[in-house]
């Protein structure tokens, strides 16, 4: 048994030997066929001949030590790096198995007649290799989309602060209970942020809302209470007034206002300012 | 990296029942998890660990970090008591609508805060709820 | 841990540093009593802002001093729960129906009419 391991150490010693001395000449052709398959038309020639050769290197190295800690390490940076220049999976992928089908010919080439024993050492390795790039490519691509969804969701629920002690609130779109969920939060912190003693919540922009948005309305609303702050919500439809009503909700708790406008009006009342038309709002009373 | 091991607090004052929330928390730091989900699941471990001190001798609380087939890590709570056990179980799990429904034992309250909730318990026997709170993903 | 109690004009302010035990609670409604008692307070100010958990026996707890200090004439104002903790309580159903809430001392004072 020890035998057999030795001889087949001294096959892998060689044909990593082997796969070093034509490097140069292996990377080309390598190069020539991501060309040819069209893959990694985002990178530039320059960049596509720097990564191949760490790619190769780095493959080189995994069937040498067995070990693929470094190009976890690797492929993680790469796809770092890449990702933001639009490389998709399937081309990723698709270069580490043209390398694989490169030294694999490469290797045919040199021992034609032992080959199967070839692909005993080398079949293993490569497989690994494909594995861990692919692995390691699809979680970083996950993490980013994850971060841009998150990104996007922030964006799509602004907290605006327009006067002081007074913050408005337009949600435009379909609300889910996860969408509305972060609207709370970053509704409550908010407050806190900017010391808002009234919120105006404007919902003429959603079409429509289920139970678990509704409770969340609800529960916002009491949060934001508890905060020291008063909510008051505008653009309810009569189609949603009548979703809420269905469910339990107690509407009387609920300060709503017909549109936007009249919602402010009423916030700068509750804050202590009075509309003189055709003229900026002046504070009546001072709070502090 | 160790084999995520649980932690075991016991539980005799409510000076334990603070400690056992503070250490909850911090797992739930080491997972990254949202700090808005770390206070539901303190504020959970303070609703049912109240019911150790307040009607038991003796209990214990054990934290740990879980993870299920689709790679998502959460906490896990144990809080085990040998008080006489709770004999009406649904009655305590029911919402009153006023504050402090369900026989006042926050059972109804604490699973509200977190993803999965278990509860054994029979008179005499003492009382075991199980709690996981996961990470949520984005 | 003692809440420490302190006066400001006709106000009681009581700054809860750290996590309460519920014997730490109790203390506290009893040191809140005695004091509006003893100084004919207006109004008491119970800050929250260290407070990281509010479970429903602090909720309860809480809105039993605001009705005791109600009987003796004096208002009482939680203020400084933070967000998280708010997001928390509501979900446990805690909503502190009748008791009075302010986003700080400051907000709390002037909500006192201080």
């Amino acid at each position: 048994m020890a035998e057999a391991t030795e001889a087949r150490d001294d096959l892998l010693r060689e044909l990593v030997a082997h796969l070093r001395d034509n490097r140069t000449e292996l990377r080309q052709e390598w190069a020539r066929r991501i060309g040819e398959a069209q893959l990694l038309t985002a990178l530039t020639e320059e960049e596509i001949f720097s990564e191949a050769t760490s790619v190769y290197d780095n493959y080189v190295e995994v069937l040498e030590t067995g070990s693929v800690e470094a190009l976890r390490g690797y492929a993680r940076n790469l796809s770092e790096r890449i990702i933001p220049r639009g490389v998709e999976t399937d081309e990723v992928l698709g270069i580490v198995l043209l390398l694989r089908d490169v030294l694999s010919r490469s290797l045919f080439k040199k021992y034609p007649d032992d080959f199967n024993r070839v692909l005993d050492v080398y079949e293993p390795a490569a497989n690994r290799i494909a594995n861990t790039v692919a692995i390691n490519f699809v979680t970083e691509r996950e993490r980013v989309i994850r971060q841009q969804q998150e990104a996007i969701r922030e964006l799509s629920t602004p907290v605006l602060q327009v006067r002081e002690r007074l913050l408005i609130l337009p949600i435009i779109g379909v609300l889910d209970g996860q969408r509305a969920r972060q609207l709370t939060e970053q509704l409550l912190r908010g407050i806190r942020t900017n010391r808002a003693r009234v919120v105006v919540i404007d919902i003429t922009g959603v079409p429509a809302i289920d139970s678990t948005v509704a409770n969340h309305l609800v529960q916002t609303v009491d949060a934001s209470r508890l905060m020291g702050a008063s909510v008051i919500i505008t653009g309810l439809s009569s189609e949603i007034a009548q979703t809420l009503v269905t469910l339990g909700v107690d509407l009387s708790k609920v300060n709503a206002v017909g549109d936007l406008q009249g919602g402010i009006e009423e916030a700068e009342r509750l804050l202590g300012y009075t509309v003189i038309s055709g003229t900026a709002p002046e504070k009546t009373e001072d709070r502090t | 990296m160790a084999p995520d091991a649980a932690e075991r607090i016991p539980i005799t004052s409510d000076a334990d029942v603070v400690t056992a929330r503070q250490r909850a928390r911090a797992l739930a730091v080491t997972l990254d998890m949202p700090s808005t989900d770390q206070t539901l699941l303190a504020t959970a471990i303070s609703e049912i660990a109240r019911n150790i001190t307040a009607y038991a001798q003796r209990g214990e609380i054990s934290l740990e970090i879980v993870r299920d087939g689709t790679g998502r890590s959460g906490v896990k709570v144990v809080a085990r008591d040998d008080g006489p056990g709770i004999a009406d179980l649904e009655r305590a799990l029911t919402d009153g609508y006023t504050t402090g429904g369900g026989l006042g034992l926050g059972l109804p309250g604490a699973r509200r805060l977190v993803d999965e909730f278990d509860i054994q318990t029979s008179p005499g026997e003492g009382t075991t709820v199980t709690l996981v709170k996961w990470n949520r993903s984005a | 841990m003692a809440v420490p109690i302190l006066k400001q004009g006709p106000f009681l302010i009581a700054s809860i540093q750290s996590a309460l035990t519920d014997t730490d609670v109790l203390q506290l409604r009893d040191d809140v009593m005695a004091q509006v008692t003893r100084h004919r307070s207006r109004g008491i100010i119970v800050d929250v802002t260290s407070l990281d958990v509010m479970d429903s026996f602090v909720s309860r707890s809480l809105q039993g001093i605001a009705r005791m200090t109600r009987l003796r004439g004096a208002e009482t104002v939680i203020v400084g729960i933070q967000p998280e903790v708010a997001f928390a309580m509501v979900q446990l159903g805690m909503s502190f129906e009748d008791v009075q809430t302010a986003l700080d001392l400051e907000e709390g004072l002037a909500l006192l009419g201080a």
